[in-house]
């Protein structure tokens, strides 16, 4: 049954659903309803919360929960994202699965509080140091959110990679009718054989990721870039919107994509003819959809639509290669475009 | 003949990488002497630092984490939250536990977290190359700090068991050192106490060890013995800080 459900406690109530019981936070806008929710729901579910002292401590925390076999995420926004990355690129070299959610804000430094999206880079390009990869989503709204926020748990397992989700204070602090879907049997998971969890019959578990021969680090990172070659064939999630007879493409994540369907819908309605290619998963990029939209003859060119400076829009380069050309219109520092901007925006550039 | 000594069954025969000479060797022993007389070897789950520790999962046959510089803590209290009932302990040096790690030792400690820390202070960063500690006593000599430890540059030595005992959290705290046979002794009767105090459920529980570091204090193992002995011991005292079974009564 849909409930009225404001984002982030939707999104707090979905990783529950989806076996989450351990969440370790530090408050920072616009996130706060996230742990404020988990640090009283969890208690009842038999799970922990701790507030950490610090951001890096609460990524450090998910390390030891995650890596003891449990089901763990923490979140936060832009800043505290920047302090966990050290984290997130252990937990991506001794492999622990996770979830971490970024309600991202304006910036650089302290920045601002409202909606932006200018951590796409350090998202989907590593963040941290070394080469790796998290799997990375973009829901557009709060019932995307919680649908995938639900199934996380079971991407980060399968690949035994950090997953993390991004959004911004829009979705986060929207109330919309949301279902959450039936909660999962934690007795009913795989079982977690290389967790740190004792007991271990003799055979020592390890959670580690120094490698200090060189050989078996390089041996290791082709490991890596292996399973992430199998997250790029099997992950990847988009939509398309209206593409069949585009000329003009919008490509546009999150938040951001809502408002370019309501441009589109009202360029649509004056004859001009625009559609949208959104990604739902920005780490694997929908390289192939978009490479396939520019071979098209229909489509004259794409319009990358982001609350940046401009940062998706070299992925969409990438995958478009040269094919059409690629526009790019954004805002930032907190300030939203209205549809009304984008409808401008093309009928002028036409 | 009768065995009046032998090796741990917890540890491995992994030839140690320590220095010749260096105490962390006989603390890996005894933590792990101490877990198997408990009879919760098996239980255990060890938590090893970025330091010359960095290792220290060779050593162990129990489930081991290796963690980021100076978080040992916040993983310590994390796995602990999963698995009550194992015997968690990290193991850390000068700079990870009182340098950059210092908000996780101290919130771990304030949080009353159910695990042992074991600290080694060798008033020295061992790893790196012999850099200046926050431990490093006045007057020592370090790659960061060539004409010694001057505190209206480079700052005081910090005292962190006594900081720590100003805690409510900790349930016991004792300094102990590892520079003869007689305070090996004793170190090993405080890391007992201190997983004792675990198993109880009694809270947080934190040994610091005077150790040495033969290498970087450029002296004979025998004489880094001495060092302890003589200029460390007197600097930071030996004893129970913080004893809340003490308390109860
Ligand atoms: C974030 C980070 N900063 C710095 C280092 C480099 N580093 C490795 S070991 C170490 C110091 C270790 O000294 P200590 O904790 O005193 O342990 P010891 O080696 O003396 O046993 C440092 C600074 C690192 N690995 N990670
Ligand atoms: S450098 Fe110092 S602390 Fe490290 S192993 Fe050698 S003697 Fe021990």
């Amino acid at each position: 049954m849909k409930k009225l459900w404001k984002g982030n406690e939707a999104i707090a109530e979905a990783a529950i659903a989806g076996g989450c019981r351990y969440f370790f936070g530090y408050p920072i806008t616009p996130q706060n309803e996230i742990p404020e929710y988990m640090s009283w729901r969890l208690a009842e579910e038999g799970g922990a919360f701790i507030q950490a002292e610090s951001e890096v401590s609460a990524i450090n925390m998910v390390y030891g929960a995650a890596g003891a076999g449990a089901r763990a995420m923490t979140s936060s926004s832009s800043p505290g994202i920047s302090l966990k990355q050290e984290g997130i690129s252990y937990l991506a070299g001794a492999e622990v699965p996770c979830v971490i959610v970024n309600m991202m804000r304006g910036g650089p430094g302290l920045g601002g509080i409202q909606p932006a999206q200018g951590d796409y880079f350090q998202a989907v390009k590593g963040g941290g140091h070394g080469d790796y990869h998290c799997i990375v989503y973009a829901p557009g709204n709060i019932q995307e959110f919680v649908d995938v926020m639900y199934d996380a748990f079971d991407v980060a397992d399968k690949y035994r990679n950090p997953v993390m989700l991004i959004g911004d204070g829009m979705i986060g602090q929207m109330m919309e009718a949301v279902e959450i879907p039936e909660y999962k049997d934690l007795n009913k998971l795989p079982p977690k054989p290389w967790a740190s969890q004792g007991h271990n019959g003799g055979v020592q578990r390890l959670i580690n990721s120094i490698k200090i021969d060189p050989n078996d680090l390089e041996d290791h990172n082709h490991r890596l870039f292996k399973k992430y070659a199998e997250i790029e064939a099997n992950e990847v999630k988009y939509e398309e919107y209206l593409t069949e007879d585009a000329e003009i493409v919008f490509v546009a994540y999150g938040s951001v994509a809502r408002i370019c369907k309501a441009a589109i819908n009202e360029l649509r309605e004056e004859g001009i003819k625009v559609g949208m290619l959104r990604p739902i998963t920005i780490y694997p990029f929908p390289k192939k959809p978009l490479a396939a939209l520019a071979e098209k003859a229909n489509v004259k060119k794409f319009l990358t639509v982001e609350l940046s400076m401009g940062q998706m829009v070299e992925d969409v380069r990438l995958s478009v290669n040269g094919k059409k050309p690629v526009d790019f219109y954004g805002r930032c520092g907190g300030v939203v475009m209205m549809p009304a901007d984008l409808v401008k925006y093309v009928k002028e550039g036409k | 003949m009768a065995i009046v000594a032998k090796k741990p069954e917890l540890l491995t025969d992994a030839h140690l990488h320590y220095c010749p000479g260096c105490t962390h060797g006989i603390v890996h022993r005894l933590v792990a002497e101490v877990l198997e007389e408990l009879g919760c070897a098996d239980a255990a789950i060890g938590i090893m630092p970025v330091g010359c520790a960095v290792f220290g999962y060779n050593y162990f046959k129990c489930d081991m984490f290796q963690a980021a510089h100076g978080r040992a803590p916040a993983v310590a209290s994390a796995v602990k939250r999963v698995h009550p009932d194992s015997v968690v302990f990290s193991y850390q040096g000068d700079g990870d536990c009182s340098s950059i790690g210092m908000a996780e030792t101290v919130h771990a400690a304030a949080r009353g977290e159910n695990f042992t820390l074991i600290f080694i202070n060798n008033g020295i960063y061992g790893m790196t190359g012999g850099q200046m500690a926050p431990t490093t006593m006045e007057g020592v000599k370090a790659t960061t700090c060539i004409y010694g430890r001057d505190p209206k540059v480079n700052g005081n030595p910090i005292h962190l068991s006594e900081m720590l005992a100003t805690l409510t959290g900790p349930a016991y705290i004792e300094r102990t050192a590892c520079c003869d046979p007689a305070n090996v002794r004793k170190t090993k009767a405080a890391i007992k106490k201190a997983f004792e105090i675990q198993l109880a459920k009694k809270g947080f529980s934190f040994i610091e060890v005077l150790a040495n570091c033969p290498s970087n204090y450029h002296m004979t193992a025998l004489e880094s013995m001495e060092f302890v002995k003589t200029k460390a011991i007197p600097f930071y005292p030996l004893g129970v800080y913080k004893d809340i079974t003490k308390e109860d009564k």
